[in-house]
């Protein structure tokens, strides 16, 4: 939608103005119908590359082995995600701790293109985010329902995803955020502009954010699917919820044949409304990721903010 | 005159904003184009901004690249923006092992500007008999940058000596994204390209 240009118009132009919110948000705009893929490596990241990924996710350890590890997870080694860097074309992104300022100072300095400030970390603050809009890199926020994305939006976020529950190859929370943050935005679409003042309120959302995502009908920023992908029909269930493209993090390296598997998953975000292709795709993938139902020492990561 | 389609497209990237470019520049149909089929009788196609490997390898994989190729050197006119340019240049700059299109007679430098903390915007004068004098506001990501360009491209923008969109008769390449900054004179080109072409067959 241009009109998503329509929200970042409030940047200003010049001759030559980097990190505007147009700029930021225009990134996201780019990958929109693409899978951005979590690696570990420059060989992964180069498989990722050549099964069509539009973005790759550089860390240290994936979020099924987070989980299963424990431990502190902390944002990865500025070498490593500049191994990954030289070794594709395409934009590499990068995780800091939820609230870790500094972190995400030092992703910008060596110039990733995009800082996800993520709950799979362990929050280096439970009260604040990081001021996102005191950069010039882009972020990326987790939300569960439409007033933690505005609220991230406002923090200067130039893309939204859902939390979904990372690393347990199980898509639930994924849809459970999707549905939640579009049958907000269908009520709110409902509403009279009397009534934004008191929902403005109650979500806990700035009004100007509010009533910005009513005229558009959608959010002001792209908004990914995350959290829970493992197969074709997942990435294609989340586009048909009305997301603009999907993260799959744990879901292709952890499989049984990840090339493959990374591939069906770009074809089926293309073809999100063809079940015939979808079928095709869907075959002869080898194994799935195993997959973590709740139990025993489960941690939900997405509950760890708001 | 029949309806004018055109077509977009949608393998990847950010080819619903060119389809709500386009349907600010009056009486055309909008097409998303994914499978062969959609691309018949189509009078004009979009290659929106993306990421150039994964548009050449889902134009591989669902066997459109010759076709797509076809359709372009048969005259009908194609608009690349960003990932689109680089589609339809002749060749990228050290990247020989990544296919263009080779449709428009030019060379490319992928993201030419550096990362996307060096993504920018900026005001550029567009050539004023066809945009008039308001300059277009440029929004250039991870942008590529035309470094050579044949002698029959008509240069119709430039940024810092640089084209920044540039046309060969049917071919009309732009390294920024109109399609997200809601000004659509650059749409309204390309579909008066495409009603002129179809009057050319017709007559």
């Amino acid at each position: 939608m241009d009109t998503l240009a329509a929200h970042a118009a409030s940047a200003t132009a010049d001759d030559h103005l980097t990190g505007t919110l147009a700029a930021k948000v225009g990134h996201a705009q780019m990958l929109k119908g693409g899978v951005i893929m979590d690696v570990m490596n420059p060989e992964q990241a180069r498989i990722a590359q050549e099964a069509g990924a539009c973005a790759v996710m550089a860390l240290e350890r994936i979020p099924a082995d987070i989980r299963q590890q424990g431990g502190v997870a902390r944002m990865s080694d500025p070498k490593m995600i500049k191994e990954i860097k030289a070794a594709v074309t395409i934009p590499v992104m990068a995780k800091c701790r939820i609230g870790h300022t500094v972190e995400a100072q030092i992703l910008e300095a060596i110039d990733i293109d995009y800082i996800d400030e993520s709950e799979v970390l362990t929050p280096a603050d439970d009260v604040h985010h990081v001021n996102k809009n005191k950069f010039k890199v882009p972020f990326v926020n987790g939300c569960r329902n439409l007033g933690e994305a505005l609220r991230r939006i406002a923090e200067g976020a130039a893309m939204i995803r859902t939390k979904g529950e990372a690393g347990t190859g199980n898509v639930v929370e994924a849809v459970r955020h999707a549905k939640a943050v579009q049958s907000e935005i269908r009520r709110l679409q409902s509403m009279d502009e009397d009534e934004l003042y008191v929902y403005a309120k109650d979500i806990q959302a700035p009004l100007s954010l509010v009533k910005k995502t009513k005229e558009l009908g959608r959010l002001p920023v792209v908004n990914f699917a995350a959290g829970g992908v493992a197969t074709p029909a997942d990435a294609a269930l989340m586009m048909q919820l009305g997301m603009d493209g999907v993260f799959v993090g744990s879901g292709i390296f952890k499989s049984g044949n990840p090339k493959k598997r990374a591939e069906a998953i770009v074809k089926a975000v293309t073809h999100y409304n063809d079940p015939k292709m979808l079928a095709e795709i869907s075959e002869d993938l080898g194994e799935a990721m195993v997959g973590i139902n709740s139990g025993e020492g489960y941690i939900m990561f997405c509950n760890r903010d708001s | 005159m029949a309806e004018i389609v055109i077509g977009v497209l949608a393998l990847q990237g950010d080819f619903a904003e060119h389809i709500a470019t386009l349907k600010k520049c009056g009486d055309v149909k909008c097409r998303e184009v994914r499978k062969l089929q959609d691309l018949e009788g189509t009078h004009g196609l979009v290659i929106p901004g993306g990421e150039s490997t994964v548009i050449l390898k889902l134009l591989r994989d669902f066997k459109l690249f010759e076709h797509v190729k076809a359709y372009g050197s048969s005259g009908i006119p194609m608009f690349g923006t960003c990932a689109g340019c680089i589609m339809l240049s002749s060749s990228i700059d050290g990247m020989p092992e990544q296919e263009t299109l080779r449709l428009g007679d030019y060379s490319v430098k992928r993201n030419a500007y550096g990362a996307q903390v060096h993504s920018f915007e900026s005001h550029i004068k567009g050539d004023p008999a066809i945009f008039g004098e308001e300059p277009l506001r440029a929004i250039l990501i991870r942008a590529p940058m035309i470094t050579k360009c044949g002698p029959n491209f008509k240069i119709l923008a430039e940024h810092e000596g640089h084209p920044v969109l540039v046309q060969q008769d049917n071919i009309l390449s732009c390294t920024f994204h109109p399609e997200i900054t809601g000004d659509a004179r650059i749409h309204k080109y390309f579909v008066e390209l495409v009603k002129q072409k179809q009057m050319a067959y017709k007559s």
